[in-house]
C-alpha cells in the first residue's frame, strides 16, 4: 500500500471523529503553543540583554581597578587606585591591536545650569571613548585630543542630563554648566543609548576630558576607575585581553601567583554573564512547556489505544483482505502523527499569537525564532511517533481471526 | 481440472489453559478449480477452523496445506497476507463491510493492499466491474447503512472477487439473511461459479448446501462424508417458485 493511500485512510478515520480528534490535538496545541510563547519570551529577553551588551561598543575590553582592603573592609572594584593614565598610554603604545584606549574617572555630583540643577554622573575620558563605545552626538561635537592636552573645560552631555538642565526650546550647545562650581562649556549632546547591561541609564551622564576632571574636579592622587580598550577585531579580542593583563602585571610589578590589583573583562565575558540568566530562564520555561507536550502525547496514546480497541473488527477485515502488519501499523502511526503534527501547526500559530499579544499588552520583548518554530514542529511530530507507536504496534499484532470475531 | 486446495492430514490444536482442544484431527481434502463446495457441520465440528485454515488466516499445527501448489505452513505473516489478498476472497456471515465507506470504496480495498501496484483508475474500474457482476452497479456510492442485508452481502461478494482470487471462501454467507435473500445470494454464487470461480462455503443449513455441487460433512474435527450433490438446486428456479408463492400468498392471508 502506498503512503498516500495510507494517509488517506488515516485522515478519513480522523475525520469520522472530529470532536475527539480536535480534543486530542488540543493537548499538543497547548504544549506547542506554550513552548513557542515561552521560547519567544526567553529569546526576547536574551535579545534585549544582548542589545544592552552591544551598546557597550565594539570589541571592548574593560580594565577595572582592583579592590583594596582598608581596616579589614574590602572596598569595591576601582578602589585601589592602581590604574593610572600612564598605564592607559602604555597599553595604547605597546599593544598594536589595541586601536583605541580611553582612561576613565568618575564622580557623581550636582551640576548647575542657569537656575536648574541636576545630580548626575561625570565621566572623565579621552575622545577615543566615543569611538570605542560607538556613541555619536545628536548635536554639536565631541571634545578633541587638543582639549585633553590642554585640560579644557568642555563637556559632552547625555540626553537625560540635557533634558534636566535645559528647556526644550533651548539649545545647550555653547551654554555654560557648573560642575562643583567649575564652569564648563557644553560642546555636544549625545545620542540616546538607553540602559546598560547592568541596568543604569547611560543617557544620564556628562563626559569631559579626563585631564580636566583630574585637574579641576578630582585631584591627581585618585587613580582611574577603569580603562576602556578597543581591539582591532573580534578575532584578536582574546589576545589583546591577554596582553593587557600581562602588560599591566608587568607595570604593577605583580609576581606570578599573587593577586592582580585590576580586573580585565572583555565584552564577550560580559555578554556571557549577562545572558546567562536569560538562558537559564529560557531552559526552565521550555522544560515546563516540554512537560505539557509530553502530557499531550499521552493523550494521543490514550485515544489511539481506545481507537484500536474500537476498530478491532475493521483491523480484522483489513488483515483478512490482505493488509500486512506494517500497513496496519502505518495507518495508525499516520493517524497519531497527523494529530500531533496538526496540533503542532495550530500550536505554533497560537503560540505566535500569544507572544505577539504579550509583546503588545505587557510590553514584553518577545522574539519568535525560526529555529524555535522548527524545533516545536519536529518535536510535536516526534511525540506523535513516540506515543503512537505502541497503539499502532498493538493494532498490527492483532490476530485476524480474533479481530474478526470481536464484537 | 487442476487442484486448487489440497489438505493432507491437517490437524489444528488450541491450547486453552492447561487443556488442549483438538479442533481438527487430520483432515484430508482436495478441491479442484471450478468446484462449488459446501462444508456442513454443527457448531464445534471444526468447520470454522477448517475455513480459517483454507483462508490462510491460520496455519495447521501438523499436516500440509497446499494452495495452488504452495505449502502454506511455511509462509510468514506477510506472505500469508499476500496470499489472502491475491488468491482468496472472503465473505462473512456479518458482511464485515467498513462502515461509513461507500460500496465502491469497500470493493476497492483489496486492490489497495495488493503488493503489485494497481493504479487508482484500474482499481476503480475493477471495483465497478465487480459491483456489476453482483448486480449492484447502481449502488456504488451508497454506504453500508443505506443498503439492505442482501445488498450488503453482495457488496462483500464484490469485494471478495475484486482481485480475481482462485477461491471464494464464504463463512455462513446466508446466516443473517432471510430465505428469499439467501436464494438471491445463491444466485450470485452460482453465476460466479459458472464463470469459473471456485467457491467453498461453510454452512449449517442443509437447504443452502443443496445449491452447491459437492457437500462435505464435518463432525468432531474430521470429514465424515464427502459426496457430490446429484442434482444441485437451481437458485433461479427456486426464486421463480418463491415469486409465484408470494403472488398467491396475499389471497391466502386475506381470506379468513
Amino acid at each position: 500500500m502506498t503512503a498516500l493511500n495510507a494517509s488517506r485512510i488515516a485522515l478519513h478515520a480522523l475525520g469520522r471523529n472530529k470532536l475527539r480528534s480536535a480534543l486530542t490535538a488540543l493537548g499538543i496545541i497547548i504544549g506547542v503553543g506554550s513552548l513557542i510563547a515561552l521560547l519567544a519570551i526567553g529569546h526576547g529577553a536574551r535579545a534585549e540583554v544582548e542589545k544592552q551588551v552591544a551598546s557597550l561598543g565594539e570589541n571592548v575590553i574593560q580594565v577595572s581597578a582592583g579592590s583594596i582592603t582598608k581596616s579589614a573592609a574590602k572596598l569595591g572594584l576601582g578602589s585601589s587606585g592602581a590604574l593610572t593614565v600612564e598605564d592607559a598610554e602604555a597599553l595604547k603604545e605597546e599593544i598594536p591591536d589595541a586601536i583605541a584606549v580611553s582612561p576613565e574617572v568618575k564622580i557623581k555630583t550636582q551640576v548647575v545650569a542657569g537656575n536648574r540643577n541636576w545630580s548626575t554622573e561625570i565621566y572623565g575620558n579621552s575622545p577615543e571613548y566615543f569611538r570605542i563605545r560607538q556613541w555619536a552626538t545628536s548635536a554639536g561635537e565631541i571634545f578633541t585630543e587638543q582639549d585633553v592636552r590642554g585640560a579644557t573645560k568642555v563637556a559632552v552631555i547625555g540626553q537625560m542630563a540635557a533634558d534636566q538642565l535645559f528647556d526644550e526650546d533651548e539649545d545647550p550647545i555653547g551654554e555654560l554648566i557648573r560642575i562643583r562650581g567649575v564652569p564648563f562649556k557644553v560642546v555636544g549632546v549625545l545620542a540616546v543609548k538607553g540602559a546598560s547591561a547592568s541596568g543604569s541609564d547611560q543617557d544620564d551622564s556628562i563626559i569631559i576630558p579626563h585631564t580636566t576632571a583630574i585637574r579641576h574636579l578630582i585631584g591627581k592622587q585618585t587613580g582611574l576607575r577603569r580603562i576602556y580598550v578597543q581591539a582591532a577585531s573580534l578575532d584578536v579580542l582574546p589576545t589583546v585581553e591577554k596582553k593587557v593583563g600581562e602588560l599591566l602585571r608587568q607595570r604593577h610589578h605583580i609576581e606570578t601567583g599573587s593577586d592582580d590589583d585590576f580586573k580585565v573583562r572583555s565584552q564577550l565575558e560580559i555578554a556571557e554573564s549577562a545572558t546567562a540568566t536569560a538562558r537559564t530562564m529560557t531552559v526552565l520555561l521550555s522544560l515546563i512547556a516540554g512537560v505539557s507536550l509530553v502530557v499531550g502525547g499521552i493523550g494521543i496514546m490514550n485515544i489511539m489505544l481506545v481507537s484500536v480497541t474500537e476498530r478491532t473488527r475493521e483491523i480484522g477485515i483489513r488483515m483478512a483482505i490482505g493488509a500486512h502488519r506494517r500497513d496496519i501499523m502505518r495507518q495508525f502511526l499516520i493517524e497519531a502523527v497527523t494529530l500531533s503534527a496538526l496540533g503542532g501547526v495550530i500550536g505554533i500559530a497560537c503560540g505566535t499569537g500569544a507572544a505577539k499579544m504579550l509583546a503588545t499588552l505587557a510590553q514584553w520583548p518577545t522574539l519568535i525564532s525560526p529555529d524555535a518554530v522548527l524545533i516545536a514542529f519536529v518535536f510535536s511530530a516526534v511525540v506523535g511517533i513516540f506515543f503512537g507507536y505502541y497503539p499502532a504496534r498493538k493494532a498490527s499484532r492483532l490476530d485476524p481471526i480474533e479481530a474478526l470475531r470481536y464484537e | 481440472m487442476n487442484v486448487v486446495i489440497q489438505l493432507e492430514r491437517v490437524t489444528r490444536t488450541y491450547a486453552l489453559g492447561a487443556t488442549t482442544v483438538q479442533a481438527l484431527r487430520g483432515v484430508s481434502l482436495q478441491i479442484r478449480s471450478g468446484e462449488f463446495v459446501a462444508i456442513l457441520g454443527a457448531s464445534g465440528s471444526g468447520k470454522s477452523t477448517l475455513m480459517n485454515l483454507i483462508g490462510c488466516l491460520d496455519r495447521p499445527t501438523a499436516g500440509h496445506y497446499f494452495l495452488d501448489g504452495v505449502d502454506v505452513a511455511k509462509l510468514d505473516h506477510d506472505q500469508l497476507a499476500d496470499i489472502r489478498n491475491e488468491k482468496i476472497g472472503f465473505v462473512f456471515q456479518s458482511f464485515n463491510l467498513l462502515t461509513r465507506t461507500s460500496a465502491l470504496q469497500n470493493v476497492e480495498l483489496p486492490a489497495l493492499y495488493s503488493s503489485s501496484r494497481i493504479s487508482a483508475s484500474l482499481r476503480r474500474n475493477r471495483a465497478r466491474e465487480a459491483l456489476e457482476l453482483v448486480g449492484l452497479a447502481g449502488r456504488a456510492h451508497h454506504h453500508p447503512n443505506q443498503l439492505s442485508g442482501g445488498e450488503q452481502q453482495r457488496v462483500a461478494i464484490a469485494r471478495a472477487i475484486a482481485n480475481q482470487p482462485s477461491v471464494l471462501l464464504a463463512d455462513e454467507p446466508t446466516g443473517n439473511l432471510d430465505s428469499r435473500t439467501s436464494a438471491e445470494i445463491m444466485t450470485v454464487f452460482q453465476s460466479l461459479n459458472q464463470r469459473g470461480i471456485t467457491i467453498v462455503m461453510v454452512t449449517h443449513e442443509l437447504d443452502i448446501a443443496r445449491f452447491a455441487k459437492r457437500n462435505v460433512f464435518m463432525r468432531d474435527g474430521l470429514v465424515r462424508k464427502d459426496e457430490l450433490v446429484a442434482a444441485p438446486l437451481d437458485s433461479r428456479a427456486e426464486l421463480a417458485r418463491w415469486n409465484q408463492a408470494e403472488q398467491t400468498e396475499p389471497q391466502l392471508v386475506l381470506t379468513p
